[in-house]
């Protein structure tokens, strides 16, 4: 019975959806609809970007002082895994518009490896923050940052934006990694061709995207005055 | 009155077809059974899935108002505590914005119509279509859990610190209620942008799409571009209360301002999501019964993106007494002024349109007058409460109150009606009694005024918003607004009773039994699962009536006249259709 459900599972492949006239359609839409849903994640980020840029203003000094809390090698080292994941994407969505399926399937599993590194690095990082005393709330304890303690709530808001926002940002990587491992095997099998490559374009627009945002974010948080 | 015998004769021509050939097969008996509707990906069905959920969800938000107006007839507080009634008029806003009157026209009559229109066989995401509606529910259903344990005390704008810190109540919930039902309206907005783009029947370029459209495709922006932004603030006003910290605290230095801020640049926009559907129901419905097509249809048509444009740019003029600087004030008061101009090009070119049209006075049309008639006072004295003098008196009045159900129930919620009367031939196939729905419509027009005018002179009196107990010289007006309620009430239980008896009993409709020129009415009433039975060809305007010289693809004969051979076609007007020469052969 295993084997009857690999050969389905091997010889599917995703047609033409009632409601469109050509493959050509189909693609189309499918681009323009991951577009759109981009926009929506520009203003879902821009909220909490909007108040971070808020009270980054109000509260530079204790902004300066906790970012330099970060480690910016991690940082540093996360964003060139997660830009080389974007190559690999890239190189995945190559492979499918030019038929090498093999290829892509490896690519993408190379995608869905580096985002995993990415986030060990970051899980690495929380678990150092929590050891620091410098995850928010009762157990806040800041005196390394050179603030008087009537200050360190500021510090503490800088902290809330960082977690709000690397954390809102992971799980973005999650769900791009979910659909990237399961696109590994159909993309093996042959389910994605050239001429119906819509899925792997949209995957990898949203995959740039995440890698975008993280672009953003470290400067954002890691290097606020890091030149002085 | 020109229009009646037309339309009869079309009744007959139908009658006689039917008899003659085996029923037809629609989208509502090509399947039957309560999975058929459950896993459908037919936008059609799901466009009627949605006006089932949407009617329950007013009916309890209609119940809160019952509440509401049954604690003011007395100037005493003594119905209900003052705890309970702010947690009747919290759940009424909640209930009402979230679960009602945002998915009210673009999920359901949006849904069914505007692939029809732009001559698609479906949306061009039915799947998402149906997870949009399972989320909207998934939401409600919790929104439902925070009902049956209490509801929520914070006012449905959920003011920080209050509703991070204070609140007792179930805040949390009722934030990832309305986070959840906020994803199912960006997964429609996005289909409806994508399928506008990408969907359109051959020959249908921009400039020939329905207003109908246009002002959904407005609608969906500010869908797509402001719901994102309410979305991540409550989930920030959930995480605060879980983790008892964030960034709206004022303990670690968080302003609570900076929540309005974020809240403000969606709940404004949110209110041309409701009205910009309506508007788009007004044109099509004026067009129709004028017989004439829309005055200005480009300048309509870019109103329409002005209202969405200029409508994330206003705010903050809810927050002229929050403590916001004089120039941002100034200029919010300035930008919400403007606001007025593409709306006021609008309602004067539905005039413009009614002028010397040959007008039909059916159900569909009393609702869109009330709409021009409610909306323009709802509008002008949006105009006054943006005048920074006078907000300051009427701030946290009645007067904001009145204002504002003024373009809510007087505008949004009588183009739901108008639309749902005009389409509901297309919808079901079904006639509702004409003496009735006139009589309803009648009745929703009075009672809205007795309801909601007399709050106008309360709140400039200096009655203030959310309180249930008043000085007793304010009973009479008081008195007024609750009995104009009941009769209110009245008006929306006629119609559940009729409309729904047709389903059953009505008179069967013809294909165009108002003889209108728009694209949907060219096919089958109820329309075939596909739509059309060909993707159609089209080479004209969506309002190609007679009197339109100049525009083209007018008519010679009213469509309603065309003699026809064919079984139902009889309504269609030329120039739809491959060819386009007087049939509809594309359907």
């Amino acid at each position: 019975m295993i084997a009857g459900w690999w050969r389905a599972f091997r010889d599917y492949r995703p047609g033409l959806a009632h409601q469109f006239e050509s493959a050509e359609q189909q693609r189309e839409a499918a681009s323009l609809g991951m577009w759109v849903f981009l926009a929506t994640e520009v203003l879902f980020f821009g909220g909490l970007l909007a108040a971070y840029t808020v009270y980054r203003i109000l509260y530079f000094d204790a902004f300066k002082a906790a970012s330099h809390e970060l480690d910016v090698a991690i940082g540093a080292v996360n964003t060139g895994v997660l830009l080389t994941s974007s190559l690999t994407m890239a190189c995945a969505v190559w492979g499918t518009q030019t038929g090498r399926r093999r290829a892509a399937g490896l690519f993408l599993l190379a995608t869905f490896v580096l985002g995993a590194v990415f986030l060990g690095l970051k899980f690495y990082e929380y678990w150092h923050k929590a050891e620091q005393h410098l995850v928010p709330g009762h157990g806040f304890h800041a005196a390394q940052l050179g603030l008087p303690e009537g200050r360190w709530g500021e510090a503490q808001m800088f902290f809330c934006l960082y977690f709000g926002l690397t954390g809102l940002h992971a799980l973005h990587m999650l769900a791009g990694m979910a659909f990237v491992l399961g696109a590994v095997l159909p993309s093996f099998v042959g389910w994605f061709r050239p001429r119906n490559h819509g899925f792997i374009e949209g995957l990898g627009l949203y995959w740039h995207f995440v890698d975008i945002v993280w672009v953003f974010l470290f400067p954002l948080l890691y290097l606020v005055s890091r030149h002085e | 009155m020109s229009r009646a015998r037309p339309r009869a004769k079309d009744r007959v021509d139908d009658h006689r077809a039917r008899r003659e050939l085996p029923p037809a097969i629609h989208y509502l008996n090509a399947e039957y059974g309560i999975w058929s509707w459950l896993f459908t990906r037919d936008h059609k069905r799901i466009a009627l899935l949605y006006l089932f959920s949407i009617t329950c969800f007013f009916a309890l938000g209609g119940l809160f108002a019952v509440a509401i107006r049954l604690e003011l007839a007395t100037p005493a507080g003594d119905l209900v505590s003052s705890d309970v009634y702010n947690r009747l008029f919290t759940m009424h806003g909640i209930v009402m914005i979230f679960f009602f009157l945002i998915p009210s026209i673009p999920a359901t009559l949006g849904n069914f119509l505007i692939p029809m229109m732009v001559g698609a066989r479906d949306l061009a995401f039915p799947k998402l279509n149906l997870l949009s509606w399972y989320l909207f529910n998934i939401g409600g259903l919790l929104m439902l859990w925070t009902v049956l344990h209490g509801g929520v005390d914070t006012g449905w704008t959920f003011y920080t610190p209050f509703s991070t810190r204070y609140a007792t109540t179930y805040v949390t919930e009722a934030a990832l209620g309305i986070f959840i039902s906020g994803f199912s309206s960006i997964l429609t907005g996005l289909n409806f942008i994508v399928t506008i783009h990408r969907m359109r029947a051959p020959g249908l370029t921009w400039g020939r799409l329905p207003l109908f459209v246009w002002s959904h495709y407005a609608t969906s922006l500010v869908i797509v571009l402001g719901t994102p932004v309410v979305a991540i603030t409550l989930l920030l006003v959930a995480a605060e209360r879980v983790f008892r910290i964030g960034i709206f605290d004022p303990a670690i230095g968080g302003d609570p301002v900076l929540f309005q801020h974020m809240f403000w640049f969606y709940s404004h926009p949110a209110v041309y999501i409701m009205v910009l559907p309506s508007m788009g129901v007004v044109s099509e419905i004026v067009a129709t019964f004028a017989h004439k097509p829309v005055f200005g249809y480009r300048v309509v048509a870019v109103a329409s993106l002005a209202i969405a444009l200029l409508g994330f740019l206003v705010w903050g003029h809810h927050m002229f007494v929050s403590g916001q600087s004089a120039l941002a004030a100034l200029a919010f008061s300035l930008l919400s002024m403007m606001v007025a101009v593409p709306s006021a090009i609008k309602v004067f070119n539905w005039t413009a349109t009614l002028y010397r049209g040959s007008i039909a006075w059916d159900t569909p049309l009393l609702y869109a007058m009330g709409f021009i008639g409610l909306f323009t006072m709802g509008g002008l004295t949006g105009v006054m409460v943006a005048t920074l003098g006078i907000d300051i008196h009427v701030h946290d009045t009645y007067f904001v109150v009145a204002h504002f159900h003024y373009i809510m129930v007087g505008g949004a919620l009588m183009g739901f009606l108008g639309g749902l009367h005009y389409w509901w031939p297309k919808i079901t196939g079904r006639l509702y009694p004409r003496f009735w729905s006139r009589l309803s419509a009648l009745i929703v027009f009075v009672g809205f005024n007795i309801t909601f005018l007399p709050q106008f002179v309360l709140g400039y009196q200096g009655m203030p918003r959310r309180y249930h107990a008043y000085p007793a010289e304010m009973q009479v007006l008081n008195v007024m607004s609750s009995a104009g309620a009941t009769i209110l009430g009245l008006g929306y239980v006629i119609p559940l009773i009729y409309l729904l008896w047709s389903m059953r009993y009505g008179e069967r409709a013809s294909d165009n039994p108002w003889g209108s020129a728009g694209f949907e009415w060219a096919t089958s009433s109820p329309p075939p699962t596909e739509n059309f039975h060909e993707t159609p060809v089209i080479d004209r305007g969506p309002y190609g009536y007679p009197h339109s010289e100049g525009v083209p693809g007018g008519l010679d004969a009213l469509p309603g006249e065309q003699e026809s051979g064919s079984l139902g076609l009889g309504g269609a007007p030329p120039g739809f259709g491959p060819g386009g020469a007087g049939g509809v052969s594309g359907v």
